[in-house]
């Protein structure tokens, strides 16, 4: 059938392949703005579908007892689990389920390097595939590992405190370098797959797992996006492996997304890359935090009632949530407490800090799910200016986002690091559980301003008491 | 040219590419931005489709339809959890007549 030839040809898959890597950036064009992204998304999908169907049109493809059956198998199996997690995931749960992402994602390039190598290395397989896959398989596996370990620690499987082992910097050293030194052995010819399992995808295994462990959950930010990079730039590699454009081309989409949002988000916390993955932030630094200890005076506590009024004859009103918020679920309820306030004719608007949640842009999903519009939410830079004219902040489960501490106290562990200047509007409202110190168990000396009034309790119960007493006043 | 060469100048210029586009992106969608990146790094499961026909053993096929459902997650948990995630995203106001055409958000407020 020349139909039939026609669309098995090189020709046309490759063509195929360049409308399907189009597709892609186009559509990523399209997330500049909210208005735009739903439809940006849609035909990104579009552009992998035509990926996925092109390859499947190549000759041969479907060559082997079973192939189709298994090729099934495989997107059936993925379907069942993928499409039930995409619709149930709470969005407070985003985080999690962006470093399940992550990891199934590096798993599926090291499991491909490993199926390469067992295939073709040590055969007349050409050197640059070989390096590239050896590369995916190094990077996919610690992102699969790593990855894991950072889902069990926001799920709080695991502890979300860090773990770390003595001398841990010099045994990741040493694990880094038996895969790079495996790496080359196996490229130099030598045909092991003792060797490809021992030295590549077990010591990355280990690796991923202690790059992670010791990282604290006030750095995961900064970890997801890091591991999003690293499957991204393996799937690159895989990519150039196989000489298959669209990998490459969405391989390094991914990873350029990822170090952008990295450092981003390294640069909101004024740390280094190296220093989070050197790990050790929460925890380790509770001594250094003595000068904020002295400086903690008496703390004034309030009520919902006393909150209420205050809001109720306020101007302006901003509200700073942070990863308090997403634990006692209390977005809804902040929604309520705008609509009430706005009612009453008070401007309010949101700070949302790069870094409060536990991943980049975490605090604007779920404000969003809560339908608060998004043109209400300020960023850092923008709301700065404004908190001298601002007569009441509500600080809702942030707290080191807040710490003035960052700014005028150079012995803070979080010094330089910029922040929410809540303290500079007339009077805030820190609504907290009990007087715990944030993640990095650091002392906020906001909480002893006299400026500062707290409410403590259950986010989500405070909000709505205070919602209450503003619609009945 | 080389094929090599070829696959790298791709590899380098996507980079530029991919660096240039995500820069534009604003923080309130960065959540979305990283499920989107998630569905678009399941392009691997195009790696798993292209080794299926000559992989041979038991343990090859194993490890590829494992790869194949990784990357099927990715692809349509990955698209679709941006998709539900999009659409909450609401303006004040309600898009102009003229912009409610081209997109769905119309019904926001």
């Amino acid at each position: 059938m020349l139909a039939t030839i026609f669309l098995q040809s090189t020709n046309f898959i490759d063509a195929a392949y360049i409308v399907a890597f189009s597709l892609l950036i186009y559509g990523m064009t399209g997330l500049t703005g909210p208005r735009t992204a739903v439809r940006g998304n849609k035909i990104a999908a579009a552009g992998m579908a035509i990926a996925v169907i092109a390859t499947l049109l190549r000759q041969g493809e479907f060559h082997g007892s079973g192939t189709v059956w298994l090729i099934i198998l495989g997107v059936v199996i993925g379907t069942a689990i993928g499409v039930p997690a995409a619709l149930n995931v709470r969005m407070t749960a985003m985080p999690q389920m962006v470093a399940l992402f992550n990891g199934v994602g590096g798993g599926a390039v090291a499991l491909i390097a490993w199926v390469e190598y067992r295939h073709h290395f040590g055969g007349d397989y050409p050197l640059r595939s070989e390096i590239f896959e050896l590369f995916g398989a190094i990077v996919g596996s610690v992102s699969f590992w790593g990855s894991n370990i950072a889902f069990g620690k926001l799920q709080e499987i695991l502890p979300g405190r860090p773990i770390k082992l003595p001398g841990q910097a010099i045994i990741n050293a040493l694990l880094f370098l038996v895969c790079v030194v495996s790496a080359i052995v196996l490229a130099a010819g030598t045909h092991s797959e003792a060797l490809f399992i021992l030295g590549i995808l077990v010591a990355s295994a280990i690796l991923g797992n202690m790059v992670v462990l010791p990282i604290g959950g006030a750095d995961m930010p900064v970890v997801i996006s890091l591991l999003n990079a690293f499957t991204g730039l393996s799937a690159a590699a895989t990519g150039v492996a196989l000489s298959n454009p669209v990998m490459i081309v969405a391989g390094m989409i991914v990873g350029a997304s990822g170090t952008i949002l990295t450092n981003l988000m390294a640069k909101a916390m004024n740390r280094s890359v190296p220093a989070i993955v050197a790990g050790g932030f929460g925890g380790a630094v509770a001594a250094p935090a003595g000068p904020a200890g002295e400086a903690g005076g008496t703390i004034r506590s309030t009520s919902a009632q006393d909150v209420a009024i205050q809001l109720s004859y306020a101007r302006q009103v901003v509200i700073a949530p942070g990863y308090g918020m997403a634990v006692a679920q209390a977005q809804h309820a902040v929604r309520e407490l705008e609509k009430a306030l706005e009612k009453k004719g008070v401007t309010v608007k949101f700070a949302i800090h790069p870094v409060a949640g536990r991943m980049p842009g975490h605090m604007n999903v779920l404000l969003a799910e809560a339908d608060v519009p998004y043109d209400l939410l300020r960023e850092m830079d923008e709301i700065n200016p404004e908190f001298p004219r601002t007569d009441v902040t509500l600080v809702i489960g942030a707290n080191d986002v807040t710490n003035p501490a960052a700014k005028n106290e150079p012995g803070s562990p979080i010094y330089g690091m910029p922040i929410l200047e809540v303290n500079e509007s007339g009077s805030v409202i820190v609504l907290k559980r009990s007087m715990a110190s944030g993640f990095a168990g650091i002392d906020n000396p906001l909480f002893y301003d006299p400026k500062t009034a707290m409410l403590f309790g259950d986010a989500k119960q405070s909000v709505s008491d205070i919602t209450s007493e503003v619609q009945a006043l | 040219m080389d094929s090599l060469v070829i696959d790298i100048a791709v590899l380098v210029l996507a980079g530029f590419v991919g660096y240039t586009v995500i820069s534009k992106v604003p923080n309130t969608l960065h959540t979305p931005l990283m499920s989107g990146t998630n569905a678009i790094h399941g392009i691997v499961v195009l790696g798993g489709l292209l080794l299926m026909a000559e992989s041979s053993g038991v343990l090859e096929k194993v490890l590829l339809v494992i790869a194949v459902a990784f990357g099927t997650i990715n692809v349509v948990g990955g698209f679709l959890v941006t998709d539900r995630m999009l659409g909450m995203f609401k303006a004040k106001d309600p898009p102009k007549a003229d912009e409610a055409g081209a997109d769905s958000d119309g019904k926001a407020g």
